[in-house]
């Protein structure tokens, strides 16, 4: 039992993670059609930030605010400088800007600090274990839940309370008749980036805090699961983004966890199974986008 | 108010629009009538900047050439689009909220969302409900609550009436003519061709991109095409 309340901590844990940069995906997506897979590389900005501060000697918390806001950051330049000049443009050509996007990002890391992972190196306090009754804990995989739950809260009042937060949401149905609102196409797709980018940012604390170092392509294989996340859950759909982070992040530590020994090699081709089933039994997803209008 | 000359809109190789000239004055109502694929949405489009054009179109004296569907709205021309195109997902006061964000305080859109369910008092009652689950005529109310909410000097209106129950076209063309008389110059399109001209000032007909009739609505309505073809007489 005490294994599986561990492993279940784990698979929400991880899910959380999954989830925020999935819904960072779908933030973007379901305004400008574009899935950013330069997201990845917006979690190794915010790494290299964390780690230039702490190396910096300065506190912990100043390297994680700062990692956070460079993520901003980043996000926010990719589209000014890469993706504005694309809009409207067809997906095929903004998947290949983000592939782009992504390549020179790892490549100016690799060349301008190193290829090789390099250690973050986090308090004690931070990477310890905890006994709540006979389980133990780690307090990454607790933090990490209490920040997903704080930031999915903090997402919903900004999409329900600001206007931008609900020009966003009515731009994900029909984006020319929020431009008829009055409102800047610029500011809406900008915002939509900004949180993305935090959402990146704050996922990449968390996994920096898993992994203990930071190295080029280290959101090569976190923006790949994201995006498996956002299909499962429904292409463009925020909650299912969400759910859709969770419902891999349980299945992957699950299968990890509970898995025989002559079957955990097979763990990824079980998980990738069970994704396809899922897409078999609702091909649009766990909770689809609302169908939208376009002009 | 509103001066449109040599207006031209083309979809690739289609030309939708050949060389329109309209004008509309401030307070009127002028319908621009005729059938489908006519031209008329793509003139409204043109006008509110959802598509790229040649020719001259100026309001109040102010070209709108290069400017985007934002400023557009910002200088004081709204849109009620066809199919109404309110935002489902979100709620009717979050629908109403948007549609005067840009211009007005927070206190003064209370204000103002107020003055809108004091005027459509369905849209006062379904006010937290999803605008996707109301009824046609309820969303098209909801369309129009939306584009007045900026306080537009020039309405521009997409078949309004399309879609509706008779009981609710009657509603919609009220509305329509009391808008006018409360000094909202309007330029309306539509294939309810008899009812347009009840509270027109002035009518064009366009056909194929052109305009084919024009005039007061009374020679509008004399006129051969649109006396055989659209009052049926």
């Amino acid at each position: 039992m005490e294994i599986f309340i561990q492993q279940t901590i784990n698979a929400l844990s991880l899910g959380g993670i999954y989830a925020l940069l999935a819904l960072g995906l779908a933030v973007v997506f379901s305004i400008v059609r574009l899935i950013n897979f330069a997201h990845g590389e917006v979690m190794t900005v915010t790494g290299y930030g964390i780690w230039f501060i702490l190396l910096s000697g300065f506190p912990v918390g100043l390297a994680i605010a700062f990692g956070v806001v460079a993520a901003i950051a980043a996000s926010m330049t990719m589209e000014r400088v890469a993706f504005r000049q694309m809009r409207g443009a067809d997906v095929t050509t903004l998947l290949i800007t983000s592939f782009a996007v992504s390549q020179i990002i790892q490549v100016l890391f690799q060349s301008g600090i190193s290829a090789r992972p390099v250690a973050v190196i986090l308090p004690d306090w931070l990477t310890d274990s905890i006994m709540i009754g006979s389980v133990r804990i780690g307090m990454v995989s607790i933090l990490s839940i209490a920040v997903v739950i704080v930031s999915l809260i903090l997402l919903r009042l900004i999409l329900t309370r600001s206007v931008t937060g609900i020009a966003m949401r009515a731009a994900a149905e029909d984006f020319a008749v929020v431009r008829l609102m009055g409102i800047s196409a610029n500011r809406v797709i900008a915002t939509s980036f900004a949180i993305s980018g935090a959402l990146a940012g704050i996922a990449a604390v968390l996994w920096v805090a898993t992994r203990g170092s930071v190295d080029p392509l280290m959101g090569a294989i976190p923006v790949l699961k994201a995006f498996i996340a956002t299909v499962v859950g429904g292409l463009g759909s925020l909650s299912g983004a969400v759910i859709g982070g969770f419902v891999l992040g349980i299945v992957e530590v699950y299968l990890q966890a509970f898995l025989p020994e002559a079957i955990l090699p097979y763990r990824d081709a079980i998980a990738l199974s069970i994704i396809v089933g899922i897409l078999v039994l609702r091909p649009d997803g766990l909770l689809p986008a609302a169908s939208t209008n376009r002009s | 108010m509103l001066d449109v000359a040599s207006l031209q809109v083309r979809y690739g190789a289609i030309e939708a629009v050949r060389g329109l000239d309209l004008s509309v004055g401030k307070g009127e109502i002028v319908a621009l009538l005729g059938a489908n694929g006519a031209g008329k949405s793509s003139t409204l489009a043109a006008i509110s900047g959802l598509t790229p054009w040649a020719g001259d179109i100026r309001f109040n004296d102010q070209s709108l050439n290069g400017q985007s569907p934002e400023a557009i709205t910002r200088a004081g021309i709204g849109l009620v689009p066809e199919g109404r195109r309110i935002f489902a997902g979100l709620t009717v006061a979050e629908n109403l909220l948007l549609g005067g964000a840009v211009h007005a305080s927070p206190a003064e859109l209370r204000r103002r969302a107020t003055q809108m369910q004091e005027r459509f008092p369905i849209l006062a009652e379904r006010r937290q409900q999803k605008a996707g689950l109301m009824s046609g005529g309820e969303q098209q109310m909801l369309a129009i609550a939306r584009a007045l909410m900026a306080q537009p000097k020039l309405l521009l209106m997409d078949e309004p009436s399309l879609g509706l129950a008779p009981q609710v076209v009657e509603a919609v063309f009220d509305l329509i003519a009391s808008l006018r008389d409360e000094g909202i110059t309007i330029l309306l399109v539509e294939q309810n061709v008899p009812m347009s001209l009840d509270i027109a000032d002035h009518a064009l007909v366009l056909a194929q991109g052109r305009i084919s009739v024009r005039g007061t609505t009374a020679e509008v309505a004399q006129s051969d095409a649109v006396h055989g073809a659209y009052l049926g007489l």
